[in-house]
């Protein structure tokens, strides 16, 4: 039995059924498969162009508060039974834990889901990526800029089934396109777009939207460090909610001391709303956790005041509630985490931001962000491909990339005006993805700039 | 094996590339971590694949499968050939590689004692036996271990007539003690932060990190941060210690001198380099302190191997020469274009992705300022920061500000008061100008850095750094109000 394609029928209930079998006691299989393409452009040209076809299955086995784990991505019978004895005997040698992660119970799974799921991005050629690409250099080269970027479809399945009934299945697709195009004096200017369906990506307006932040790039200049009224862009809205994520919406992260989410406590303003849900279809859906957990809408941030965690089956057991399907794969130290955001919209427009601030800084999208102390969530890193100094109302210049260093809770607290309109935005380096409104915060804190070209 | 890469190689040419190869990769792990006294994660993972990379007038594909059957090599072969013709949609001046000769070679990682040979019960000792040093310290709130071992087998091969089996083997281990009280949240880790101290070799290297012997300082520390004094803000001399000046190598050199960054293959997503062509052999990168090489022979580093995965020895080339620039990190596409060949850092993180220019191991060669001691004795007035805890650098890596897990004030040549939550920030070039000390063999030591992110797929690598601590002048520390 061979299951290195996404199979969207019976090859993954295959594999974890045998596995299953051969398990004496309790257990939980995970099977993850992914098809996956992309289509790399730099300097205006292709230059790498791949594409990968993957399966493997993780076998977690308890038995008497002892837990072993084992993958493979060797799935014939010989590769499943070996995983299964693999897992069986580290767990056999394993210390016992009082505190072991259950399986999650039969009820709490989510069927068979193809929520998100497009035959035609599964299906998307070569072709047809370089298509979309080559609308994009063109875009660049009618400005007389260059176009790097990178148009990627995929689709993915994992499913999970254990010994207490449990059987969850969900197939999914992405397509995503995003390019940096950059000009002279080092102007640069960034657009993506990303969905389930690749019909659903505009190549030409990705690269139209890219190339006319390039264009307006042009000729920056410094801009000394301080606290300015910012209007923060969609892509650096979700990358402020990706690493909040990171830092604090996880119930482990809460009973370790270590995230700025207090329940019950006003963390941010009483205009921000922020919550997690795999199922809305206007974010990139998923269905279930790794541990095969319906994922549910879990509010964990509701006009300012922090109310709700998400949980895994460990936390969720601690906490005494049902887990909100939000757990990693297996082993897992780090807990739950929340990777399908959402940012309630509020009012108002980018234009109208901008009508409103008498001088302050336009940030297209932040970039090599990090978390300097998780417990105050306070961020630092860098802007990029479009940022502009806005004065009287309107935008006066482009400026070179500053530093921000903020605590994003206060700033958080600080927001005078939420578009209207939302985006999704997919993560530059994780899958926490969000659909959020571009954001007006004031004396955001700004430590430092990038370097002139003096001596560099 | 054999009949696999052979009918790969010659499907590849039969359908017109000019060039072929192909890497099958095996790579097992194993893992353990002990987590507030129980045994929270036990864990082994194996995967197994190939890669045909193609070179179809002039323009790369590659595809890559797990299923090893000749009717899947053949459907990924065409694959990588259909995939390279599309990129002619759009494709540029043709790719030339240059004339490493083809080597025919086998490679295995020295090693003294096999990590995947050591029973579970020796390990979860170590692992234990520092939790409960850990323990013994009141006000400890969280306590982690973790114990790793890995495996590499690969083939690579090439229609050039590269024949080329390697074993690579690494060890880590790591602990980490984290305090909470009402208001503060701090962390102390030994050897290292990011999950310990990696290298390439057996576990011997892990007995040597001596990780019960470290539990109860380091959870010492943790507690004493919660009360410590906030860093100081301003300009200041720090000394910083090995493990963090391993980082700052790694963000402020070993990405810029990556030469496909310098060419904006990789603008889209890492960036670029503010170490353009222009600045080869003409910049001033540092004072004369500072020199630095790329050496993938150096015994131990996670940047150690053979060859890399297009079949290049690996090589020690210099980078940084007394403060001046005189050096890249090359593939075979790319080193042409600077009039050399390839010193071998082309890398892939797995058999299902293309290898990329990657770190090998950046290494800061010792100074001249001795023992540690020695250093902070001829420091009359600054501040001594150990083990990262954060890090950015903008996309030219140029600006980068970093935090560390601990510092201490220097006064008249002595370690005086903890302070917590250090940061500091600086422009490369300027930083690395102000350095006016650096420690000497004796403090030098190779880290591992297990977590570089590189490229579209993104590809998680392992890269090594050595270092001794150095000093800096005029260094701006404490950023930002919070």
């Amino acid at each position: 039995m061979v299951a290195t394609h996404v199979d969207r029928r019976a090859a993954p209930d295959e594999a974890i059924d045998l596995a299953l079998r051969l398990v004496r006691g309790e257990a939980e299989a995970l099977y993850l498969a992914r098809d996956a393409a992309l289509t790399r452009f730099a300097a205006s040209r292709i230059h790498q162009n791949v594409s990968e076809h993957d399966a493997s299955l993780r076998v977690r086995v308890i038995d008497d508060g002892r837990t072993g784990v084992a993958s493979t991505n060797r799935l014939d019978d010989q590769g499943i039974a070996e995983v299964v004895a693999r897992a069986t005997e580290i767990c056999r040698r394993s210390a016992p834990n009082p505190d072991p992660t259950p399986l999650a119970p039969a009820e709490a799974g989510c069927g068979e889901s193809d929520l998100g799921f497009v035959a035609t991005t599964a299906d998307a050629e070569p072709d047809r990526r370089a298509e979309g690409a080559r609308a994009v250099i063109a875009a660049a080269q009618s400005d007389d800029l260059v176009a790097s970027g990178a148009f990627s479809t995929e689709a993915s399945t994992i499913a999970i089934a254990n010994t207490n009934g449990l059987r969850s299945r969900h197939t999914t697709t992405q397509a995503k396109l995003l390019t940096v195009m950059t000009g002279p004096d080092r102007a640069s200017g960034y657009a993506q777009a990303i969905s389930t369906d690749i019909g659903a990506i505009d190549a030409g307006a990705v690269g139209a939207e890219a190339a006319d932040k390039a264009v307006r790039s042009i000729g920056a200049t410094d801009l000394e460090p301080g606290a300015y009224d910012v209007i923060l862009e969609e892509y650096a809205v979700q990358t402020v909610l990706e690493y909040l994520s990171y830092a604090g919406f996880s119930a482990l992260a809460v009973e370790e001391g270590r995230s700025f989410m207090e329940l019950g406590k006003q963390v941010m303003g009483p205009n921000v709303s922020i919550w997690d849900d795999g199922a809305d279809t206007t974010g990139l859906p998923s269905a279930t956790d790794f541990e095969g957990v319906a994922k549910q809408r879990v509010d964990l941030v509701t006009d300012g005041v922090a109310s709700a965690l998400v949980h895994d089956s460990a936390t969720a057991r601690r906490a005494g509630v049902p887990s909100t399907g939000h757990a990693l794969p297996a082993p897992n130290t780090f807990g739950p985490m929340a990777w399908n955001l959402f940012m309630a919209p509020g009012s108002s427009s980018k234009d109208a931001m901008l009508a409103s601030i008498d001088r302050g800084v336009w940030v297209t999208r932040f970039h090599y962000v990090n978390i300097v102390h998780p417990r105050k969530a306070v961020l630092t890193g860098m802007t990029k491909d479009g940022t502009f100094l806005i004065e009287n109302g309107r935008i006066v210049r482009p400026i070179r990339n500053l530093r921000f260093t903020e605590e994003i809770p206060a700033a958080f607290s600080r927001i005078q005006a939420i578009g209207a309109e939302t985006r999704v935005v997919g993560a530059e380096y994780s899958g926490i993805n969000a659909r959020v409104p571009a954001l007006r915060i004031g004396a955001f804190a700004f430590t430092g700039a990038t370097a002139a070209e003096s001596g560099v | 094996m054999n009949e696999l890469i052979d009918l790969a190689l010659d499907a590849a040419q039969r359908a017109g590339a000019g060039y072929a190869d192909i890497r099958i990769t095996e790579r097992e792990t194993e893992s353990m971590t002990v987590k507030n006294g129980a045994l929270e994660a036990a864990a082994s993972n194996l995967s197994i694949g190939f890669g045909v990379r193609v070179l179809v007038d002039g323009a790369w594909g590659f595809a890559g499968s797990a299923v090893m059957t000749r009717p899947e090599v053949e459907r990924i072969t065409r694959e990588a050939i259909d995939i390279a013709r599309a990129s002619s949609l759009a494709s540029g001046p043709p790719v030339e590689l240059d004339d490493t000769p083809p080597q025919v070679d086998r490679y295995a990682t020295p090693l003294q004692e096999d990590p995947f040979a050591v029973s579970i019960d020796d390990k979860l000792r170590i692992l234990f036996e520092a939790d409960a040093a850990m323990a013994s310290v009141p006000g400890v709130s969280v306590r982690e271990g973790t114990v790793e071992a890995g495996r590499e087998r690969k083939t690579f091969a090439s229609s050039e007539g590269a024949r080329i089996e390697q074993e690579l083997t690494e060890s880590g281990a790591g602990i980490e003690a984290t305090a909470v009280n009402a208001n503060e949240s701090q962390v102390r880790s030994w050897p290292n932060s990011s999950g310990g101290q990696f290298v390439s070799g057996g576990f011997e290297a892990v007995r040597a990190m001596n990780l019960p012997g470290n539990g109860q300082r380091i959870a010492e520390e943790a507690v004493a941060l919660l009360t410590a004094e906030d860093c100081p803000s301003g300009p200041m001399t720090v000394v910083i210690d090995s493990s963090q000046m391993a980082l700052q190598v790694h963000e402020s050199c070993g990405h810029p001198i990556e030469l496909d960054r310098v060419l904006g293959m990789e603008a889209s997503f890492a960036g670029t380099s503010f170490l353009t062509l222009d600045k080869l052999g003409h910049l001033r990168y540092g004072s004369d302190a500072v020199s630095i090489d790329a050496d993938a022979t150096a015994a131990g580093g996670l940047g150690t191997f053979g060859y890399d995965d297009e079949g290049v020895p690996a090589q020690n080339v210099p980078i940084v020469s007394a403060g001046d620039f005189v050096g890249y990190l090359t593939s075979r596409e790319t080193a042409p274009i600077i009039g050399r060949r390839s010193m071998g850092s082309s890398r892939a993180s797995g058999w299902n992705v293309i290898p990329l220019i990657r770190m090998t191991n950046i290494n800061l060669r010792p100074g001249e300022a001795g023992r540690l001691e020695d250093l902070i004795a001829d420091t009359d007035d600054g501040l001594f920061i150990s083990t990262n805890r954060s890090w950015s650098i903008d996309d030219r890596r140029l600006n980068f500000q970093f935090g560390t897990q601990v510092g201490w004030r220097i006064h008249d040549g002595k370690l005086g008061e903890m302070v917590k939550n250090p940061t500091y920030t600086g422009i490369t070039p300027e930083f690395w100008g102000s350095c006016d000390a650096i420690c000497g063999p004796s403090e030098w030591r190779l880290w591992g850095v297990p977590n570089c992110g590189k490229g579209e797929p993104m590809q998680t690598h392992r890269v090594g750094h050595g270092a001794s601590p150095a000093r800096f002048r005029n260094v701006q520390v404490g950023v930002g109000t919070w």
